[in-house]
């Protein structure tokens, strides 16, 4: 049976005078991977800044399982089990690769402050079970051996990957990724592609993905929702999706995407 | 409450108002090319006037030509800074640059006292002391030369930086310095430049404060601190902004001397400051930051 | 790993602070060294805030000043014990930097500068201008020395051992912290907070966290100043101290605590040294601090690094040429 992770119901974003979505309805089915594309200012980042929390919707509703989250600050979502990667990197550039992606177990490992300040053996547990969920990620994304480098030494490629390993740490039940491939090459990307298949599969996580790369959308989704300045113009299959004119249209009559 | 006291307050208010300004105006323009606090600008204000009461009664020149000297040797003090303590860490991260002014704040305020000592000195006012009544208020000639001079100088640095070339290529570099290079402006020079500003700025602001304020080697430190929160107040980056933000603190800080208790007006600056910081985070001129994700 | 490497820097500086007095010749030395561990004190907070999570302060002079004249006044004027009486001095900088941090600390660099400068410049005043409870600008006088469980510290050698060890206790909480959940949340919330709240740091709470951490490790170092010195006045709580807590933060190379320590010692020695020249010393430091400031721009914990390392390329070449 069909179960939907997260539902957007009637979303509406105004940035001034600009209308960014426009009565948005959106859905996420439990296990798959769903694609948001569109041509260039279509409004996916937007949406996905609105499910993530970064940006408030002026109107709607948001539904995380069976919690609504419409005014839920960022950290609450990612404490119900939402993690989300950034299209211009945001890995903490003053940290080792390994707390980088220690600091991914924040929201799902708590523990009051005063076991941090006198170190309590509770506290001292605690390191050491981030740390092995810490490094399980970072071999789960083939960065192993790189723990006590400074996170900005790393390539450009790697550092996506170091993003990706910081998200898993999370241990989301939702995972929003922004743009992975941008500035991939064709191989890093191939390499991308079956990473996410593998931590659907792995983790049994739900994955929302908004991606410019078409072979990459259309090669790994299990539902494509299609945006066009701020409205849904299509939603369906990858098979479906290619072959509905509408968004044909608006691929092609917009501006040269990219 | 009558209608000459209140104007009395005004005027004190403007005319202390003019000079918070004047030292908020050489913060903004030094922080637009460097993106630095210069926490040295308070010391172009003492310089300013302790310099023309040094050159009044050691050279016996008279009263123009000390303060045309003291107006020089501070510019070039800037210029000094900027080269020796400057320069030469430009790469570094901006809060060294900050705690660089820092020293150079200390170093100036320390040189001053031993060549002038701690003593409090006045410099004669530009034209007497006989008051112009207006409206029943008592306005000393000094404050008008005050408020004209601030004035002017507004005028001319508004003309400056939208009139000529110098001008407009220092606000390039304000906006962005690499493409401002990219276009052939040669940005240390303009860093150079702005510290010469301020501290022309700063130097013409003390000399006018001095024969109402008195004058001594460490009022840079309040003038420098009042400084910076008309900057904040206006709006950081934004030098009319900062113009404003002076005087309405200016205007403030008098209201409160006068309706509440002189011993804690600078408290009371502060207080309206921060209740203000908390409503408008970004200053009274200044505009929010355009969030991107 | 790193964690183990602290602790046995503290131990080391531990045990130095307990042996230093044995080589000082005389209570003037002793007197300099206290002062070093209460700007330490001051230092390791604001390098947790500023060094760390990134976040300026510039009126921490303004938790020091209030928590030592809370405590002096509630022991001399209200005539409270001692003990009682640093506790609610403490209580008093700590609850205060809640508030004030709940509204600062949405604003961002030198806005927050700025508010966090009013606050202390706010406080500086009160102490100058309340004569009644404070004694104005000639100072607070006839406050009670220190004393432990009721138990009075007659001699500096004690109070200096309260002292060094009070210090060694903050520093290990600091160690404590940045080695946890919460440094990494600091450390995150310094360089993205929209990646650290995408992490689950609730980032409002983590600075304010930091922000009253700090204010209380410069609280502690107030009500020990206060009765070790027995006598305080504003000019001790200004501005400028504010600004000479960061100073050494920067000195020290900004995340380090350990030269955080040092750049708190080494300006707290600093001007007694030159004491000697007697007017020059405020150019002599003016100048020392442009110095350092251009020769060592990573302070002085970043500058050993360099001399080290340079030392050790230095000694490879030497023994790869005898090689040859």
């Amino acid at each position: 049976m069909k179960h939907t992770v997260l539902e957007c119901r009637k979303l509406s974003v105004r940035f001034g005078g600009v209308q960014a979505l426009h009565e948005v309805d959106f859905q996420a089915d439990q296990g798959h991977i769903t694609a948001i594309i569109g041509p260039n200012g279509a409004g996916k980042t937007t949406l996905l800044n609105v499910i993530s929390g970064m940006v408030s919707p002026v109107s709607g509703e948001i539904l995380f399982d069976t919690h609504t989250i419409t005014h839920c600050p960022v950290h609450q979502r990612n404490s119900l089990g939402m993690v989300r990667t950034f299209q211009n990197l945001e890995i903490f550039s003053n940290m080792t690769v390994l707390e980088n992606v220690m600091t991914g177990c924040h929201g799902h490992m708590p523990l009051a402050a005063w076991h941090s300040l006198l170190r309590t053996p509770k506290a001292i547990a605690l390191e050491h079970r981030i740390k092995e969920q810490a490094l399980e990620a970072l071999e789960f994304v083939g960065l192993t051996g790189l723990n006590t480098v400074s996170a900005k030494e790393l390539a450009f490629g790697q550092q996506r990957s170091l993003e990706l390993a910081r998200a898993l740490a999370a241990r989301p039940r939702l995972l929003l990724l922004d743009e992975p491939a941008a500035g991939l090459n064709i191989a890093e990307t191939q390499a991308l592609a079956e990473m996410i298949v593998r931590i659907r599969d792995t983790y049994q996580v739900s994955i929302i993905l908004v991606e410019h790369d078409m072979e990459l959308v259309m090669g790994i989704s299990d539902a494509i929702m299609v945006l066009c300045f701020g409205q849904v113009i299509s939603r369906g299959t990858p098979g479906q999706i290619q072959k509905d004119p509408q968004v044909i249209a608006a691929y092609l009559g917009s501006d040269e995407d990219e | 409450m009558d209608l000459s006291t209140l104007l009395q307050y005004l005027v004190t208010g403007l005319t202390l108002g003019s000079t918070y300004g004047l030292t908020a105006l050489g913060f903004t323009i030094i922080f637009n090319t460097t993106g630095v606090i210069n926490f040295a600008q308070g010391e172009f204000v003492m310089l300013g006037g302790m310099m023309s009461v040094f050159f009044l009664h050691s050279l016996g020149v008279s009263e123009p030509v000390a303060i045309l000297l003291a107006v020089t040797a501070t510019t070039i003090t800037g210029a000094l800074v900027e080269r020796l303590a400057i320069r030469p860490v430009r790469h570094c991260p901006a809060i060294n640059l900050v705690i660089i002014t820092i020293g150079i704040s200390i170093l100036i305020r320390g040189i001053a006292m031993i060549l002038w000592g701690k003593d409090t000195y006045a410099l004669p006012s530009f034209s007497g002391n006989a008051p112009v009544f207006f409206l029943g208020a008592a306005i000393m000639p000094q404050a008008l030369w005050v408020l004209g001079i601030s004035l002017v100088l507004l005028g001319g640095l508004k003309f400056f930086f939208s009139a000529t070339i110098q001008g407009k290529a220092m606000l390039a570099c304000s906006f962005n310095a690499k493409a401002a290079s990219l276009v052939g402006i040669g940005v240390q020079r303009m860093v150079l430049f702005s510290f010469m500003i301020s501290a022309f700025v700063g130097a013409v602001g003390g000399v006018i404060l001095a024969p109402i304020t008195l004058t001594s080697f460490d009022v840079g430190i309040m003038l420098g601190l009042k400084g910076f929160a008309a900057c904040i107040l206006g709006g950081l980056g934004n030098p009319f902004g900062a113009a404003a933000g002076g005087i309405i603190l200016g205007v403030l800080e008098a209201l409160g001397a006068g309706f509440i208790s002189s011993a804690y007006k600078d408290a009371l600056a502060f207080v309206i400051l921060l209740i203000l910081l908390f409503i408008k985070p970004s200053g009274l001129f200044g505009r929010d930051d355009a969030k991107r994700v | 790993m790193a964690y183990r490497r602290d602790m046995y820097w503290l131990a080391a500086f531990f045990t130095v602070l307990m042996l230093a007095p044995l080589a000082m010749p005389n209570n003037y030395y002793l007197t300099v060294l206290i002062m070093c561990c209460l700007h330490a004190m001051n230092a390791v907070g604001l390098c947790l805030l500023v060094g760390h999570a990134g976040q300026i302060s510039l009126g921490h002079a303004g938790f020091y000043g209030l928590a030592a004249y809370t405590s002096a006044f509630l022991s001399t004027t209200i005539g409270l014990p001692v003990g009682l009486s640093m506790l609610a001095g403490i209580g008093a900088g700590t609850v205060t930097s809640v508030l004030v941090g709940l509204p600062s600390l949405k604003l961002h660099g030198h806005y927050l500068a700025m508010a966090t400068l009013g606050f202390g410049v706010i406080l500086s005043i009160l102490f100058t201008e309340t004569i009644d409870i404070t004694g104005g600008p000639s100072g607070f006088v006839g406050i009670p020395g220190l004393s432990v469980f009721g138990y009075e510290l007659t001699n500096d050698a004690s109070i200096y051992r309260v002292v060094a060890l009070g210090l060694c206790l903050i520093v290990w909480l600091a160690f404590n912290v940045l080695h946890s959940r919460i440094g990494r949340a600091l450390r995150a919330l310094h360089t993205s907070e929209k990646a650290a709240q995408a992490m689950g740091v609730d980032v409002a709470r983590y600075k304010l966290f930091v922000f009253v951490l700090s204010a209380f490790f410069s609280s502690v170092a107030g009500v020990l100043y206060a009765h070790y010195l027995t006598f305080i006045a504003p000019a001790s709580f200004g501005f400028m101290f504010s600004v000479e807590i960061i100073v050494m933060v920067v000195l020290g190379g900004m995340i380090s605590v350990p030269g955080s320590i040092i750049g708190a010692f080494f300006l707290t020695v600093l001007p007694e040294f030159l004491r000697a020249f007697e007017n020059s010393e405020i150019i002599l430091f003016g100048a020392i601090l442009v110095l350092c400031m251009i020769f060592l721009p990573d302070g002085l914990a970043g500058g050993w690094n360099r001399l080290w390392q340079r030392l050790r390329a230095a000694s490879a070449q030497a023994s790869l040429r005898k090689q040859i």
